[in-house]
């Protein structure tokens, strides 16, 4: 194995497709996509399957994962943001898989491609912008407009309003994909040093010691990250659908 | 290298060993060789490397559209189903334990009263008995004190006549008893009269 802590994020063919020139090749990326939605949807379906009046553990699991993301969504956008439930709770569990799958060693994680985080977040944006103007036509500017703004401030507040709009579906896919890339790299190159290290003989083995501590606790860090930026990513979602359901509320 | 050739040069056969110093050669080889090729052939930072782009929106689509349908027509139906069902399960138990409260609630009450009522009706009848004994026995003992002060005052009558009589007896009886003494003592006879008045004389004394 490469040495290299970007080596992780390398893409390969498995099965090279290409269509009108352009190259849709079944990468690794697209076997972890795969391996996410079978392992969430999975666990999910399993674990329902008894339809137990008295959850099991498990059973429970996937009860708390919906309530946890019905009650954010609840709260988020109220309940006339309900409608977009299945889409908040497919992102949570797809993100939140996927951090998870790239936490076992030798996984791709998918979550750390700046294409996928962003095609994610244009998702949701698209989501917003779309629904906002079917359901409010151009009433749905209103959300560039705050209320109460004496007009000679108006032209000033209203481009940082549509600049800080413009910058969500950035921000959004940004964050989740720097913490995990972060992240990984971070873990590849702490335990690199206790492979490189322990190879020096006895001293460079007790040398060893201090990084191998510190790649088992961001290994810790890391799987709270995991949960932390799925949750931040449905959070977030949740306001940005807010917006496009009450549009001038805020 | 060091450790590979150290196993070759374990293994049996020279040819073997030559064998897997090449392949290990040409691994490092390859290995190297494509982490030039990725770098030199995008020259990119691996997350930013276009080249996949197009494949990874396409399989991300395909994964996430495929899930996001299992979501929604699914599973989310179905915890939806679960949970709903329990709440409704919930609240029937819950107001099944309201309506058999209420019930227990009216047992007690009626419970309470009819011993409240027996209560009333038991101090009644103790009230009552205790008033028809106190009566009989005042009746009685003001009876047996009725015949008790007739009794003492026949009683009393028989004492005085007796008392009477016995005093009027008492001027005889000293009579005799003198007229004998004297007889005896000085074996003349005394008059009547004067014995009488002897006996009168010590009686006046």
């Amino acid at each position: 194995m490469s040495n290299d802590p970007t080596h992780q994020f390398l893409v390969n063919k498995i099965v090279p497709i290409e269509i009108g020139g352009i190259d849709f090749s079944f990468t690794n990326a697209s076997l972890f996509m795969v391996a996410t939605v079978g392992a969430a949807a999975g666990f999910l379906y399993l674990t329902t399957s008894q339809r137990g009046l008295i959850p099991t553990r498990l059973q429970s699991v996937s009860e708390m994962s919906y309530e946890f993301i019905a009650s954010m969504l609840r709260e988020g956008a109220g309940s006339g943001g309900m409608k977009f439930f299945p889409m908040v709770f497919s992102l949570f569990m797809f993100i939140l898989t996927a951090n998870l799958l790239g936490m076992f060693p030798y996984f791709f994680t998918i979550t750390s491609q700046i294409i996928v985080t962003f095609a994610l977040a244009l998702f949701v944006i698209g989501t917003v912008l779309f629904y906002g103007f079917y359901k409010h036509g151009f009433g749905f500017l209103k959300l560039f407009v705050p209320h109460g703004v004496p007009g000679v401030l108006l032209p000033l507040v209203v481009s940082i309003e549509i600049i800080s709009f413009l910058s969500r579906p950035i921000s959004l896919s940004v964050r989740l994909f720097a913490n995990m890339l972060a992240g990984h790299i971070t873990l590849k190159v702490f335990a690199g040093f206790v492979t490189s290290l322990s190879a020096l003989g006895a001293l460079g083995i007790g040398g060893a010691i201090l990084p191998l501590i510190m790649t088992v606790a961001i290994t810790g860090l890391e799987f709270l990250v995991c949960f932390l930026q799925a949750y931040v990513f449905a959070v977030l979602t949740c306001m940005y659908l807010n917006d496009a359901v009450h549009p001038g509320s805020h | 290298m060091f450790v590979t050739a150290a196993y070759a040069q374990q293994s049996t056969t020279t040819e073997g060993a030559e064998a897997h110093d090449a392949a290990a050669a040409g691994e490092v080889h390859t290995e190297t060789g494509v982490a030039h090729e990725g770098e030199a052939g995008s020259g990119v930072f691996p997350p930013f490397d276009s080249t996949h782009f197009a494949s990874q929106l396409l399989w991300l689509a395909i994964t996430f559209g495929l899930f996001y349908l299992l979501m929604s027509k699914v599973i989310i139906p179905r915890i939806g189903g679960i949970l709903e069902t329990r709440h409704d399960r919930i609240a029937q138990d819950l107001d099944e334990a309201s309506r058999l409260k209420g019930e227990a609630d009216a047992a007690i009450a009626s419970y309470e009263q009819e011993l409240a009522t027996a209560k009333a009706k038991g101090h009644q009848i103790a009230d009552g008995a205790r008033e028809a004994a106190k009566s009989k026995a005042v009746a009685d003992r003001n009876a047996v004190e009725a015949d008790l002060s007739k009794k003492i005052a026949a009683a009393e009558d028989r004492i005085a006549d007796i008392k009477t009589k016995a005093l009027a007896d008492v001027g005889a009886i000293a009579e005799e008893t003198a007229t004998a003494v004297v007889k005896q003592l000085i074996g003349g006879t005394v008059t009547k009269a004067e014995i009488v008045a002897a006996v009168k004389a010590s009686a006046g004394n």
